[in-house]
């Protein structure tokens, strides 16, 4: 008897289903959703944007504090009522540094969060898992936290657009400046062995060919870097060029320590910031070494101002901006980087206008996003056919824990383009602090 | 042990005692491939209905999950049933990957449908699986672990190494695949709505852990689950019962091989990339910790598991954005409390979830029959 009832109740289910679904079937409505009202994640009164960064895991110390930074920015300008009336909402996900967790983490927030755009996102294997994602759905892509050449394609991804120096730009201006102030150098390269060493060896190249004796790289997550300093050691040079991330400088650094190696040290941007390389050769060294005074005299690049600069305006405004909204621990140059990202993002949100929407954004970052100044060195060269970041750095040397320019900044671009002086005035800071960006339009 | 040398019920099926059931059970299907295959279906009614009544995002979560199950599953098999731990699953599923992402290309338009390519990732884990299970028949305990450890950190080393054709760091890009016209008109007919690609993914996903399951439910249900099962209970005793225990051990690693593969597959279009840094340890450890706190040996329990690792993660972290910390404390709350919930679950239930399910029901069968 309960058997049979219970098969009527299934057979009940099933019938139920079955007239649920066949009432489900009618014409195909017209499109409706997100397009009548306001644009997704904009409210008269907020704009939601996200980004995904790694807060844990091995990529964690540093690049977790950029979205720190970006969000003590944004809450100095909500503090000063926002843009365009609006409060900007800031979400930021943790990836791990690992792609799949990425692109579960957009997916998050796209389409659960309903943030207007991305902005940040930062790594260039993390973030190539979720471009194709976020350009097939139209979320604009903003300032990608990475130097590869692979945001810069406008024809592909429309949607999305690099904010820092790209590696061959910045190989190219360190590889002039060798061969005009180092015309007998012997050069070893030494190099991360993906596109950011790649490149990187791309640009040099263009200026030295003739003087680098050996280029070394290295695998990411392979420790052990003493071949490839021998290797150098070995082939006479006498000037090394690394392309290379934080922790890469800090064993490079102890492992030509160990080999009695002293060339003149010459490490990209990216692998060059004093503080996070000095606690990574004091944690490295397990002690021996307790500060980055291995780094006095290296040279290196830099685009936008330092912790280690306080009487930089720019500085100065973000020194103001986190103690106000800061949360806890110092101003860092990772924090800069945030800030810097944040106000560009504030320049791009007043150029769209009172009214944002998607293609809104990025229409006016086309057209007049190489008008924008900031605390950056040199513009960027955004257009239409363009979507590539910041156009030039400056060459510094690390001294008593703080770095002299050696140049005037320098701006190019990719391919054959000369290495130019870039505008001689640096941009300074509104009296705000807040950029002031017409709408375009 | 003995709890686990019983033949545990396979996936959800019915428990077979009960009064109450005995009418159901006296209609279901007499074969085990036709009992499993039944479950099956009304699994796949629920996974469609699920799908079409969650939004957009549980639809991606519910993507992710099913390539972690379908590992698991595979895993599951090989630790629970055949006692071989291993730690390399990681890179097994970076092996299914690699060769979807390589037969596929950036395109997405090589001459290759993509279930066969699909197929094709399966069989070639499954010929890796082959290589690794015949070094590991030999293996036990913490040396196989150590072998199928190095094994995880190597593989993505390779890819690194190989770049010109692996991609390096950067990794394969893999395009999505398109919702076949059929698929949409199917489901449009049906449900009036549209599909788009993350809802058409987690189709895919459950369709492939469904078939997956039910393969390996019948594998258990059978002969090779039974002398699986003796090989792991006692070497000694299977091999006096003339089982070749280098044999079995290499069949269980290329059936779990395949699934890894498979999950590899699936895993590489629903995140459009292969990249080396998807592949670490930490997704082996993921793996085997999902297994075991669903229970160990398991269909089920896999299947739970996995879902605690997608569903449990940003939960946390939500819990922790609402609680008022910050993004980057409520993002380290996420491991702190998976960490926590694995010690609980050793600590309070060491057979994992189904283990305790299996408990209460045996306890309340029991009482009823007294009472």
């Amino acid at each position: 008897m309960i058997g049979r009832r219970r098969y009527a109740a299934l057979a009940a289910g099933i019938a139920v289903t079955l007239v649920l679904s066949a009432c489900g079937a009618g014409g195909r409505p017209d499109e409706g959703e997100g397009g009548g009202g306001a644009e997704t994640g904009v409210t008269e009164t907020s704009v939601k944007v996200g980004a995904h960064f790694p807060l844990t895991g091995v990529a964690a110390p540093g690049y977790s504090e950029i979205p720190t930074g970006t969000q003590a920015y944004f809450d100095f300008v909500n503090a000063a009522g926002g843009v365009h009336g609006r409060q900007i909402e800031y979400i930021f996900r943790d990836d791990a540094y690992n792609p799949t967790q990425t692109s579960q983490v957009v997916n998050e927030l796209v389409l659960q969060d309903q943030v207007f755009a991305i902005m940040g996102g930062l790594g260039t294997p993390t973030h190539s898992a979720v471009v194709d994602f976020l350009n097939s759905e139209g979320v604009p892509d903003l300032f990608v936290s990475s130097g590869s050449l692979l945001w810069d394609q406008p024809q592909e991804n429309p949607m999305t657009f690099g904010w820092q120096p790209d590696y061959e730009v910045e190989g190219k201006i360190i590889g002039q400046y060798v061969a005009e102030n180092f015309p007998d150098a012997r050069v070893g390269l030494f190099l991360q062995d993906d596109d950011f060493g790649r490149d990187g060896e791309l640009g040099a190249r263009r200026y030295l060919e003739d003087q680098i004796v050996g280029a070394e790289r290295y695998t990411p997550g392979n420790t052990d870097v003493a071949p490839q300093i021998a290797a150098l050691q070995a082939a006479g040079a006498d000037l090394v060029i690394g392309f290379n991330v934080p922790s890469y400088t800090a064993l490079s650094q102890l492992e030509s320590l160990q080999l009695n190696y002293r060339p003149q040290w010459i490490y990209s941007n990216v692998g060059s910031d004093p503080a996070l390389v000095g606690s990574l050769l004091a944690r490295f060294s397990e002690g021996a070494v307790t500060d980055a005074g291995l780094l006095e005299g290296v040279i290196t690049t830099e685009y936008l101002p330092g912790v280690d600069q306080p009487d930089n305006p720019w500085t100065q405004l973000f020194q103001r901006v986190w103690d106000e909204h800061g949360g806890e621990g110092e101003l860092t140059n990772f924090r800069v980087y945030g800030m810097a990202e944040a106000y560009t993002f504030v320049q791009a949100l007043q150029a769209a206008g009172p009214d944002p929407t998607r293609e809104g954004i990025v229409e006016a970052i086309e057209q007049a996003g190489s008008t924008w100044e900031g605390p950056w060195a040199a513009p960027f060269r955004y257009s239409p056919e363009r979507h590539a970041g910041i156009s030039g750095v400056q060459v510094t040397r690390i001294t008593g824990g703080t770095t002299e320019n050696l140049t005037p900044v320098l701006v190019t671009d990719n391919g054959d383009v000369p290495i130019t002086e870039g505008p001689g005035e640096p941009a300074q800071p509104p009296a705000d602090g807040i950029p002031d960006v017409p709408p375009v339009s | 042990m003995s709890q686990e040398t019983r033949e545990a019920p396979v996936t959800a099926s019915p428990p077979p005692a009960g009064g109450r059931l005995a009418g159901l059970l006296r209609w279901r299907p007499r074969s085990t491939l036709g009992r499993h295959a039944l479950l099956v279906l009304a699994a796949l009614v629920a996974v469609v209905l699920v799908l079409e009544l969650t939004s957009p995002f549980r639809n991606s979560q519910f993507a992710t999950m099913s390539y972690y199950a379908i590992a698991a599953a595979g895993l599951t098999v090989l630790t629970g049933l055949n006692g071989q731990i291993s730690l390399g699953h990681g890179a097994l599923m970076a092996v299914g990957a690699y060769t979807t992402g390589l037969l596929l290309g950036e395109e997405g338009d090589g001459a290759l449908p993509l279930l066969l390519v699909m197929l094709i990732a399966a069989a070639v884990t499954a010929l890796v699986g082959a290589v690794v299970g015949a070094a590991a028949a030999r293996l036990h305990g913490p040396y196989l672990a150590g072998a199928t450890l190095a094994l995880a950190v190597a593989v993505p080393g390779l890819a690194i190494y190989f770049d010109h054709v692996f991609g390096g760091e950067q990794g394969l890009r893999i395009d999505s695949p398109e919702v076949p016209g059929w698929f949409d008109a199917t489901i449009y007919f049906l449900f009036a709505h549209e599909t788009p690609g993350a809802k058409y993914l987690a189709y895919l996903g459950w369709g492939t852990l469904l078939l997956v399951l039910l393969l390996l439910a019948n594998l258990m249900a059978g002969r090779v689950g039974r002398v699986w099962r003796a090989v792991r209970d006692d070497e000694v005793a299977a091999e006096l019962a003339g089982i070749r225990l280098g044999q079995v051990r290499v069949l269980a690693f290329v059936v779990s091989a395949a699934c890894a593969g498979l999950a590899g597959a699936v895993l590489g279009v629903v995140v459009r990339l292969a990249a080396p840094s998807g592949f670490t340890i930490v997704l082996s450890l993921g793996l085997l910790t999902a297994v075991v706190v669903g229970g160990l040996g398991s269909l089920a329990g896999a299947l739970l598991g996995s879902a605690l690792l997608v569903f449990l993660p940003p939960a946390v972290t939500n819990l922790g954005i609402a609680a008022g910390l910050d993004g980057t404390q409520a993002a380290q709350l996420a491991p702190f409390v998976y960490g926590v919930v694995l010690v609980l679950v050793m600590l309070l239930a060491p057979s994992g979830f189904v283990g305790v399910l299996r408990k209460v029901r045996a306890r309340r069968g029991s009482s009823r029959r007294t009472g």
